[in-house]
């Protein structure tokens, strides 16, 4: 019996050859993410735009037209209602009425939501909860959310901080830890990472709040994890082989280096599988959102962050100048007898 | 790398039993959790909202408010103690627009005196010498008092500081209740009330500010002025609960301040009333106003709407009263309550609201613990068939990993939220992923011909630089999320933050101890990995 192996022993695949081809790609993904978003927009939580959320197990299956008559007849607004897998329970939206459904436009456009609204929210909660319990006695109300403009903002704007810090924050660490290329490549990379997400959300309609950031920022601190792998790798291979070309030597550290993203990323996707499949729904959008975001996250270390290498004009002068001492990469090819 | 000092392999093996011995009390059930021997440390994980069930509500005071009562108060004081002033000093032209205070003394030789008393009127804040109140003469005429920034800043916290008391005692009077009343930001407090489903209650409760005052109605008042909105001098114009407008003395005669208790009762008619006990000087003050006004109506005022204004029959002297209005029982006993806690200083709005059932919560918990399990057990199957032996040490590093995190959110009791469990997740993956980066190498220098010793010596250390960068950014987004992030980001924050350590730890120190056990007790020939 042999150890599992999904990539056989000195693997040698020219994955830069293609990347023409991949970054065909990227851009045909990027710009229908940008796409997406703009035609599709993505469906805002209430997290961020304001309004409530109720999710109700009633005692049987209840007519959706029936119910969506008596939530509209509270005059609340929008009433956006979708039933669950299980037939009893129902989630109901209502966003803040008379608000933009977008916070790019409201939050940074207008300032602050206006303070006059600041508590419709809640009281439309108290309003549907009360309707709710007298038309259909005996249900249960298992979740109520509910959030007025003003901290809806808040929240998008601290979320939209986060991401951007966190993007700057990682792309400088790398920057101090490797050289400004691939600082810069760590940045493209997140930033196609990020806009694919975005397109992800557009596409699916999967609703886009508080949690999706954290998912977003998971999903960066992942595609990054690969990243590092691998640059980690041409690092030490830059300071190796002097003499060999860029590319193959990107294609020597990818393969290289291959085994570990297959097996990691087939764990990863072992373990979210399950998340998804059998988790609470609550955080189906997140659990989904990550499984895209290892599968982008391979890809993109392979074909954005290595590349762009190349494009900068990477060489194993950048290193072994800057960081060891003369010789070294000499001594360091002597114990290595096998190789040269 | 391989040599263990054997002061080294205690800290290890002490480090990984005191985080598991940690972890223990949060997976057991209360009731066992309290038979613990005693040295063993309680602390435990405590369940998010979303996972335990329960309300949160997110309150917002309403400074403006704040500002305007302080502005209020201070034209009171100044009132009173240009009366109290000897020589007296007449003063017109009182103005409060504007956020600033300003009067005129009508004779102007008495500017200087006036305003002197204005400045006694101030009071220093902290430390720095700075006043709660600037006094100022504009045209030579009139004196104008406008408060600092300091003193603003101090009114809305002691408002906030009071308000958080009142909230709380109105949530829980007897203190018993696991309630969560924090302040959150300048002006917004945070309640949790676990295992509360319906908040409705709470939000009628909170919603009032519940001042109460008793002031005797002004029967001088011609009924056109007072529909008209406009009141005689030393007079207000309030609404009534059951509709139109009453002017009553602005003077308050007796305040909610000064009660002792409140119940909620019946009435004589069988209807609900608040029953109401004053304080000795409440008491006091409220027989000689009665006794002094028999015949006359009184208006008792809550919140600024006159709720009865009933004929005082005789003098009340035994510091008692009965309110009456159109009540429920429910909602006399919401009153009561309120009035019992004292009253808010500040009107507070509920800007966010969100309520989690026990039983979704439970459902959230179960699920996530089944998922936890299956992905556990589908891990360990995929290592042990990869990696063999090495695969055994990765699942025992991912076993301790899993408890050390739990052990140190313990030890920190921090609060486990539904996003919380994905972070959980996500560290295995981390954990996992330093594991697999390490045997890889390993296999790698096998491949290159390297001996058994050379070969995982060198595959630990290659590795670790990888490993260290990786966790590194990890670390920069927990961070950052833990900073930006609110209520439920926070505790996945916190639970990857953990993680990355402890999966650092068991990843790349502990599973190196046991690989070097491996090696020196059995010297084998060939690694099978």
């Amino acid at each position: 019996m042999h150890p599992l192996k999904f990539v056989p022993d000195n693997t040698n695949i020219r994955f830069l050859s293609y990347r023409w081809w991949a970054l065909a790609l990227s851009i045909l993904l990027l710009t229908s993410s940008v796409a997406l978003v703009a035609i599709n927009g993505l469906n805002w939580g209430i997290d961020f735009v304001g309004g409530q959320s109720i999710r109700v197990t009633f005692q049987k299956p209840v007519n959706m037209g029936d119910l969506r008559g008596r939530l509209e007849g509270l005059d609340v607004g929008d009433v956006v209602i979708q039933q669950m897998t299980d037939p009893k329970v129902v989630s109901i939206r209502i966003p803040l009425e008379g608000e933009a459904t977008n916070p790019i436009g409201k939050c940074l456009g207008q300032g602050i939501g206006k303070e006059g609204q600041a508590d419709g929210a809640n009281k439309i909660a108290s309003t549907v909860r009360a309707e709710l319990v007298k038309s259909y006695p005996g249900v249960n109300i298992g979740a109520v959310n509910s959030v007025s403009g003003k901290v809806g903002c808040e929240l998008f704007s601290t979320g939209s901080l986060a991401l951007t810090l966190a993007m700057l924050g990682i792309s400088l660490f790398i920057w101090f830890r490797f050289e400004w290329q691939f600082g810069v490549g760590a940045l493209v990379t997140l930033f196609h990472d990020v806009v694919l997400t975005f397109g992800f959300f557009a596409l699916t309609r999967l609703s886009f709040d508080l949690n999706v950031i954290a998912a977003i920022l998971t999903i960066i601190g992942y595609s990054l994890n690969d990243t590092i792998v691998i640059y980690d790798r041409i690092r030490e291979n830059l300071r190796k082989y002097r003499k060999m070309e860029i590319e193959p030597l990107l294609n020597l550290s990818v393969n290289e280096t291959l085994s570990r993203t297959v097996t990691t990323s087939m764990s990863l996707i072992l373990t979210l599988s399950i998340l998804l499949l059998v988790g609470p729904d609550s955080i189906f959008g997140f659990t989904a959102s990550m499984l895209l975001g290892i599968v982008i996250g391979t890809f993109s270390s392979f074909y954005i962050s290595a590349p762009v290498l190349i494009w900068l004009n990477v060489t194993s002068d950048s290193f072994v100048q800057a960081e060891t001492p003369k010789g070294a990469a000499e001594r360091i090819s002597e114990s290595f007898p096998g190789q040269k | 790398m391989l040599d263990f000092p054997r002061w080294k392999v205690w800290l290890v093996i002490a480090t990984t039993v005191i985080g598991v011995i940690a972890a223990v009390p949060s997976m057991l059930p209360e009731a066992t959790r309290d038979k613990l021997p005693g040295w063993l440390s309680k602390t435990h994980i405590n369940l998010g909202l979303d996972l335990s069930g329960g309300s949160h509500l997110l309150l917002e005071a309403d400074t403006a408010d704040v500002r305007k009562q302080q502005i209020e108060r201070m034209e009171e004081t100044i009132r009173t103690e240009m009366r109290r002033a000897s020589p007296k000093i007449e003063i017109s032209d009182i103005s409060t627009a504007g956020g600033a205070l300003s009067f005129m003394p009508r004779n102007p030789a008495q500017l200087d005196q006036a305003v002197d008393i204005a400045r006694q009127q101030t009071n220093g804040i902290g430390i720095g010498g700075q006043r709660d109140w600037n006094v100022a003469v504009r045209d030579s005429t009139r004196v104008v008092m406008t408060p600092t920034d300091a003193g603003i800043k101090y009114e809305i916290d002691s408002a906030l500081e009071t308000a958080r008391n009142v909230v709380a005692k109105r949530i829980d009077p007897e203190g018993t209740k696991e309630i969560t009343v924090v302040r959150q930001g300048a002006d917004r407090i945070l309640v949790q009330v676990p295992g509360l489903q319906d908040p409705e209650g709470l939000k009628r409760i909170l919603g009032k500010t519940a001042k109460l005052e008793f002031k005797l109605v002004d029967l001088n008042a011609d009924p056109n002025e007072v529909a008209a909105g406009r009141a005689p001098a030393g007079s207000q114009i309030l609404p009534m609960q059951q509709g139109g407008k009453i002017a009553v003395k602005r003077r308050v005669m007796v305040s909610g301040d000064e009660l002792n208790d409140a119940r909620q009762d019946f009435g004589q008619n069988g209807d609900a009333v608040v029953s109401i006990k004053f304080n000795n000087s409440g008491g006091r003050k409220f027989g000689r106003v009665t006794a002094e006004n028999v015949g006359k109506p009184f208006a008792i005022i809550l919140d600024n709407v006159v709720i009865s204004a009933p004929n005082i029959n005789e003098p009340i002297l035994g510091g008692s009263a009965q309110i009456s209005g159109s009540f429920t029982v429910e909602s006399a006993n919401e009153l009561a309550i309120s009035l019992r806690s004292g009253k808010l200083p500040v009107a507070l709005k509920v800007i966010e609201e969100s309520s989690v059932s026990a039983e979704l919560g439970q459902d959230s918990i179960q699920k996530g613990v089944l998922a936890g399990v299956l992905a556990t057990l589908a891990l360990v199957f995929y290592m042990m068939i990869t990696y063999f032996r090495f695969g055994v040490y990765t699942t025992i590093a991912l076993l301790v990993n899993a408890l050390l995190v739990l052990g140190l959110m313990g030890i920190f009791n921090a609060t486990l939220t539904l996003p919380g469990i994905a972070g959980f997740v996500l560290t295995i993956g981390a954990a996992v992923d330093a594991n697999v980066l390490i045997n890889e190498r390993i296999r790698e220098e096998v491949r290159r011909g390297r001996h058994t010793i050379q070969a995982v010596e060198f595959g630990f250390k290659e590795a670790s630089t990888a490993i260290f960068d990786a966790n590194i950014t990890n670390v920069i987004s927990a961070i950052i999320l833990f900073w930006f992030g609110s209520g439920p980001i926070k505790g996945f924050a916190v639970v990857l933050a953990l993680g990355i350590a402890t999966s650092v730890f068991t990843g790349v120190t502990f599973t190196r101890l046991l690989v070097a056990q491996y090696l020196q007790r059995n010297r084998p020939k060939t690694l099978i990995l």
